[in-house]
């Protein structure tokens, strides 16, 4: 696996979100985004790179 | 606008010249048809006109105008516009006065949270780019076309009342203070903006998308110390919910560019009140303490809209005619250049009969490509600068929030400025046959490489196509000689420019030395490599090693014959 996703494709990661917020709705944004996070720790095999990305998110 | 009290005209540090309209011969009973007609001596018009002349093609420029634009406006040139600018003879008032930079800043609640570096060596001979006020750019140019009165006819007071047009020929009707006459000519530029008389009067519409949000440039004159960077801000402690740009112009003007709040009037938004009490709180940001005084504003929308088609018959359209395009990234003035380019030197093989008028029908595809990449560009910049919705400014929240401390978001700041756009997939590219390892691909600009002081490869590039040719030890220069000489049937101007390790015996003529092999590496080319330059120097077609039957078919698909 790579260790991290080039720009390019951090920036379709980005859109993507972003649209997908929008699809969501503001009453329901928050329950994507969490089912999102849940769907990507669930595809990270390694709760050590969840536990730091929660870190990170939180501004430490 | 100016402040209160001051007419348009009347500028802290430009002195508008006046231009006075003189009596064409049509209006005393000349009945000539012309080669080109420009419409609009902008920047863009006035380069055509330049790009034409040194083409030796004659056109007449009209301007409605007495004198040239009220205020800065584009004031960002690129590193590709300024080799254009010197291929025409222009550029050196433009080196004296323009500011050039390589850098930038971002500011996310007045942390900076990333640093643009553009790419730049020694081995250049431009910066990236340059910041200078659009009234330099037109005056610099309007000097430069005074020295060719016999293939510049330059206009003012000259409004475009109508236009008809036919394959080959338009005629125009101009109003000026004198009275209405008729011009007749075989092209039409139509060079006159984003609110075009021609499109209009032709009945076509600009096609696409107003993006959201509003944006006041306004131009203050103060001492203030800092260099000439790029700088953005968002979400500052004196704006928030406002992003915010700042510049710097020659003569102590600074471009303190901001967005128009949510729900703000966009009237108010430019009155002149407004405009001070915001310029003070970016001042007050950017920690200017001193006197500051207003010099001109405006307001802009961000859009990407474009014709469907850059030519109509007789008619093509060359820069905001053509194509509206988002201010980020500052692709408006010098996309609008290389459209000029690009059209002048096609009509010129045109007219000269060196190329039928399917040499024309590249110009669109070709030009429009170049807007719908600057589209794809500039369109993810202004989601950026603006988000769109809800679910795209939450996104520039997080990635701003998350560039305070992880490096990972922080080039989402960047300001993806203009690149040269490549005609990789135009139907006058020849495609490679050969593996190269390095050097422009086809369709490219060349890379105006540094071969000596003072000395780059564009200096060595005439007015028609080039064949840039890698000499080696057991080269067939006698051949490649031959060849130039059956392929100057097809292009008059086309030139040989041989590339040699060192000087030695053989014929002279155009030669340059690469000493160092530097330029060998730079274009991945060993001894006998042959590239096809077009006239505005992009690449045509490349080979390792040439033969002369592929060299000639390139040639002739970059003059618009079809295979």
């Amino acid at each position: 696996m790579k260790q991290s996703l080039d720009f390019t494709e951090l920036e379709k990661a980005y859109d993507l979100i972003a649209q997908a917020i929008d699809e969501a709705g503001e009453g329901n944004e928050a329950l994507f985004l969490s089912k999102l996070c849940i769907t990507l720790a669930h595809a990270i095999p390694d709760l050590a790179v969840v536990e730091e990305a929660v870190r990170t998110a939180r501004g430490k | 606008m100016r402040p209160s009290g001051r007419g348009e005209l009347e500028s802290l540090y430009f002195d508008y010249p006046l231009y006075n309209f003189r009596r064409p011969p049509e209006m005393d009973g000349s009945q000539q048809r012309h080669p080109v007609i420009i419409a609009g001596a902008g920047p863009v018009g006035l380069t055509a006109a330049l790009a034409l002349a040194r083409q030796g093609i004659p056109s007449v420029l009209l301007e409605k105008k007495q004198t040239v634009n009220d205020g800065s406006r584009a004031i960002c040139i690129s590193r590709y516009s300024f080799e254009t600018l010197q291929q025409l003879g222009a550029v050196e008032p433009f080196v004296a006065k323009a500011l050039g930079w390589t850098r930038g800043r971002c500011y996310y609640r007045d942390q900076l949270i990333y640093r643009l570096e553009m790419p730049h060596s020694p081995d250049e001979r431009f910066y990236p780019m340059y910041n200078i006020q659009q009234q330099f750019i037109e005056k610099f140019l309007i000097d430069q076309a005074a020295g060719y009165p016999d293939l510049i006819d330059l206009r003012w007071q000259s409004e475009l009342l109508a236009v008809e047009s036919r394959a080959e020929e338009v005629d125009l009707t101009v109003g000026t203070p004198e009275g209405q006459y008729t011009l007749r000519g075989r092209y039409l530029l139509a060079a006159d903006g984003a609110r075009s008389t021609v499109r209009s009067l032709m009945g076509l519409r600009l096609k696409g998308d107003n993006l959201p949000g509003n944006y006041v440039i306004a131009d203050v004159r103060m001492q203030h110390d800092f260099p000439t960077e790029r700088r953005s801000f968002f979400e500052s402690s004196g704006n928030p919910g406002s992003t915010v740009l700042v510049h710097r112009q020659p003569d102590d003007i600074w471009r303190v560019d901001w967005q128009v709040g949510e729900g703000e009037d966009k009237v108010e938004a430019v009155r002149e009140e407004r405009v001070r009490e915001r310029v003070r709180a970016i001042l007050a940001m950017i920690g200017h303490r001193g006197a500051w005084e207003l010099e001109w504003w405006s307001i802009y929308t961000a859009n990407t809209l474009c014709l469907d088609d850059y030519r109509h018959g007789a008619v093509l359209f060359i820069g905001d005619s053509a194509h509206i395009v988002p201010i980020f990234g500052v692709r408006g003035l010098n996309n609008g250049l290389a459209d000029a380019v690009n059209a002048a030197w096609k009509l010129a093989r045109v007219l000269k009969g060196s190329a039928g008028t399917a040499l024309l029908d590249s110009y669109s595809p070709e030009r429009r490509g170049a807007t719908l990449d600057v589209f794809r560009n500039a369109g993810k910049s202004s989601r950026f600068m603006t988000p769109p919705t809800r679910g795209y400014a939450l996104m520039r929240k997080a990635v701003l929030e998350l560039a305070l401390t992880e490096d990972f978001t922080r080039p989402f700041a960047d300001p993806r400025q203009v690149q040269p756009y490549t005609y990789r997939d135009s139907p006058l590219t020849t495609a490679d046959a050969d593996a190269f390892g390095a050097g422009p691909e086809p369709g490219s600009p060349l890379v105006n490489h540094r071969l000596a002081e003072d000395d780059y490869l564009l200096d060595h590039l005439g007015t028609g196509f080039t064949l840039l040719y890698f000499v080696g030890d057991r080269s067939p220069v006698a051949e490649v000689e031959a060849l130039t000489e059956a392929l100057r049937g097809a292009d008059t101007d086309l030139d040989l420019l041989r590339v040699e390790a060192e000087p030695g015996p053989g014929p002279r003529g155009q030669v340059i030395f690469d000493t160092t092999g530097n330029l060998r590496e730079a274009y991945g080319a060993g001894a006998g490599a042959l590239y096809l330059v077009r006239p505005d120097r992009h690449v045509a077609g490349r080979w390792k090693v040439p033969e002369p039957n592929r060299v000639a078919a390139a040639l002739h698909r970059a003059l618009g014959d079809k295979d």
